[in-house]
């Protein structure tokens, strides 16, 4: 049974010529890593003359290899995909919808009658409603489902408002006495004395879907990053497929690049599929011209989170202590570091706490360059944060690695 | 590296002791395995025969001893060693979600083999038509066949297989025993662990037996079985002979009775059934010569050990 293909050198230190096992270089296989003359006794056997005999796998091939294996494994696995790009995309379905009037961009305010001061209200600043009459426009304000009713008479308007804001009362007052006093100017047709030009400055207060979608998007490519590394290695070292990679010549490193690379790979696809729902109508997400900053803080994101993923890799014996784990670290993360509101409306003591938080900073990185539209110094901080975090904790990963549950 | 003999020298261990906290898994163990033999490693669970293995694979370092594997020292981890090495573990070691033929293309290219030839290592362990089956949807067999086309993908000088028939029936693991003939015939220096005692002395040149972290015994299944010098049993239905006319002849070293049977020990066997076939009585008969599992449980002991 010659046909098996095994190996028939039989004589001493035939093989030992071909020892320069990729380990070194990192580049392909070259020429002299073929194995040395005499080696091949008989070439019938194996039906491959050239190309049968193993040459030397570089370590760049082997990293390839692994990691286009843990690629598949993942496109084929439902529930990590279901978890990696659909679960975050719920929650952002969920929180867009729920905040998608929210925030301080417009009031809706009842109206009743016409005229011109209602015709020039600023359309972005207030809604209206319109009632057939003006007892129906104040009763809707009396049960408090709108802040105040304007009704327009002829030449005369009545402002009415509820008692329980006044701050928004005051707002509204104040906006239509400058539309009121835009119209006398109009009317008297006399050129206005003073004028006044604003323009915004930044958009402080945010609409729900820019700190919306950065702070989901940091927690989707964040949790995916840190179970995904955990997971890989748990169940590795648990089938054994550790301990043979370790038997077999590829380098430790290209196992752990390989999974970089796969969650990198991951984190960006996640990304994509995310902004592209973002900006669709419902949700209407604005991309500010310099949103492929985010790309940086995504990979550097990515690498934080694959790191602390590593250690509870190196740590939990089980895919499920692993799973719990990893939750344990991730998920309280995400609720203190405003991935589902805007950190800069909660209370200080939260701010500076979370400070701790390496989501934290990526939050604050993303949301200043996707929903802020800040430029490279917005980025400089968050980055410089992620990458000690990622050496640091990466370090005690290695430190704490495992081959073999015994 | 040669042995006294002048076989050349696959693997050669002395004195190994590993040593778990109070438990001496491993405890002085010395054996030498000649290229292209057949050699197997037997005893009870927790024997140490995997943690032998391990030591010689190079996955563990052992508290004392030496392993020269293929002339050179497996640990630390010696990349310039296991591209000469296959090995098989006891856990089905396989990437997640991958088809046969993935798989076996994924470990190939951990050895810088092409793709091609992987594909070609489906034939040999007759898993062609699985090539595009989930591993997870294997049966138990075909699993250890890819398993094992997996430690032989890079054209190993040596190969482990640590218990590649556990968990099989019958069928599967006769099946695969002419596959792992066929690996020895191509050369390949194989060293593999198990429980079954028949498949051993089917398969190996060689057999150390062991328990306790020692190596008992260790030759070849025949000269260990005649070094038992255990009797023949001669067995027959006691219709066609009883008890008491058994105890008549010449040669009845010991006669028992059991059910519908009657069992004769003897020391001559040839003399005792020319003297049943002149009686006209072999109908139903079986003679039962000692087998490896007898060396081996008279060796080991028949306590059962949980």
């Amino acid at each position: 049974m010659r046909d098996t293909g095994m190996s028939e050198s039989t004589g001493p230190g035939t093989e030992t010529g071909t020892d320069s096992r990729g380990t070194g270089t990192g580049t392909e296989t070259g020429p002299g890593t073929e194995t040395g003359p005499g080696t091949e006794t008989g070439t019938g056997s194996r039906g491959t003359a050239a190309g049968g005999r193993p040459v030397a796998a570089s370590a760049w091939t082997q990293l390839r290899t692994l990691a286009l294996a843990m690629l598949r494994g993942f496109f084929r696995d439902r529930t990590a995909l279901f978890f990696t790009f659909f679960f975050p995309l719920m929650f952002l379905v969920v929180f867009g919808l729920i905040f998608r009037d929210s925030g301080t961009s417009a009031t809706t305010i009842a109206v009743a009658g016409q005229g011109p001061i209602l015709d020039r209200l600023p359309a972005q600043v207030l809604k209206q409603q319109r009632f057939p009459d003006a007892d129906a426009a104040i009763a809707k304000v009396r049960s408090g489902d709108l802040p105040a009713a304007l009704i327009e008479d002829g030449n005369s308007l009545t402002l009415r408002f509820a008692a329980s804001d006044q701050v928004k009362a005051a707002q509204l007052q104040g906006i239509v006495q400058a539309v009121v006093g835009e119209a006398n100017i109009a009317a008297s047709g006399r050129p206005p004395t003073f004028s006044l030009s604003a323009a915004q400055v930044e958009d402080r207060d945010l609409k729900a879907i820019q700190f919306l979608t950065p702070g989901i998007l940091s927690w989707g490519v964040a949790t995916s990053a840190a179970f995904g590394a955990a997971l890989t290695l748990v169940s590795w070292r648990r089938k054994q497929l550790l301990r043979r990679i370790r038997l077999s010549p590829a380098p430790v490193w290209a196992v752990v690049g390989a999974r970089v690379g796969v969650s990198l790979v991951v984190a960006l696809v996640q990304a994509a599929v995310f902004v592209a729902l973002a900006i669709t109508p419902p949700f209407g997400l604005r991309l500010s011209h310099q949103w492929w900053l985010a790309i940086p803080l995504l990979i550097l994101g990515t690498l934080a989170f694959l790191s602390i993923g590593l250690l509870v890799g190196a740590v939990a014996k089980t895919d499920e202590a692993a799973s719990a784990m990893a939750n344990f670290i991730v998920l309280p993360m995400a609720f203190l570091s405003g991935t589902f509101f805007d950190i800069s409306q909660a209370p200080a003591w939260l701010r500076s706490f979370s400070k701790v938080f390496p989501l934290r900073w990526m939050n604050d990185g993303m949301l200043d360059v996707l929903g802020r539209g800040k430029g490279v110094q917005a980025v400089l901080a968050p980055s410089a944060v992620l990458i000690g975090f990622t050496l640091v904790v990466g370090f005690i990963a290695t430190r704490l690695f495992r081959w073999d549950d015994a | 590296m040669r042995d006294a003999d002048g076989d050349e020298v696959a693997i050669a261990v002395e004195g190994l002791v590993k040593t778990y906290g109070e438990l001496r898994a491993v405890d002085g163990v010395g054996f030498t395995v000649h290229r292209g033999e057949f050699f197997g490693i037997l005893g009870p669970n927790g024997a140490g025969k995997t943690t032998t293995l391990e030591i010689v694979e190079g996955i563990r370092q052992a508290d004392a001893g030496t392993v020269r594997l293929l002339g050179q020292s497996p640990w630390p981890r010696n990349p310039a060693l296991l591209p000469r090495i296959g090995v098989q573990l006891q856990a089905s070691s396989f990437f997640d979600k991958l088809t046969a033929r993935e798989q076996l293309q994924a470990f190939g290219a951990l050895y810088g083999v092409s793709a091609r030839r992987a594909v070609e290592l489906l034939d040999v362990v007759g898993l062609a038509d699985k090539a595009n089956t989930p591993e997870s949807e294997l049966s138990g067999g075909q699993r250890q066949r890819l398993s094992i086309a997996c430690a032989l993908v890079h054209d190993p000088e040596v190969v482990f297989l640590d218990e590649p028939t556990a968990a099989l029936d019958p069928q599967a693991r006769r099946n695969l025993w002419d596959l792992l003939r066929g690996i020895q015939s191509g050369g390949v220096t194989v060293v593999y662990t198990t429980h079954y005692l028949d498949e051993a002395e089917a398969l190996c040149d060689r057999v150390a037996i062991m328990d306790g972290g020692r190596i008992l015994a260790l030759d070849s299944p025949a000269a260990l079985v005649r070094a038992l010098d255990a009797p023949t049993r001669v067995a027959l239905p006691t219709r066609i002979l009883d008890a008491a006319t058994a105890r008549g002849l010449d040669g009845a070293d010991q006669v028992t009775e059991g059910g519908d049977e009657v069992e004769i020990s003897t020391r001559h066997p040839a003399r005792l059934l020319t003297q049943l076939a002149e009686r006209d009585r072999l109908d139903g008969v079986s003679v039962r010569t000692a087998t490896l599992e007898d060396v081996f449980l008279h060796l080991t002991g028949r306590a059962y050990r949980a």
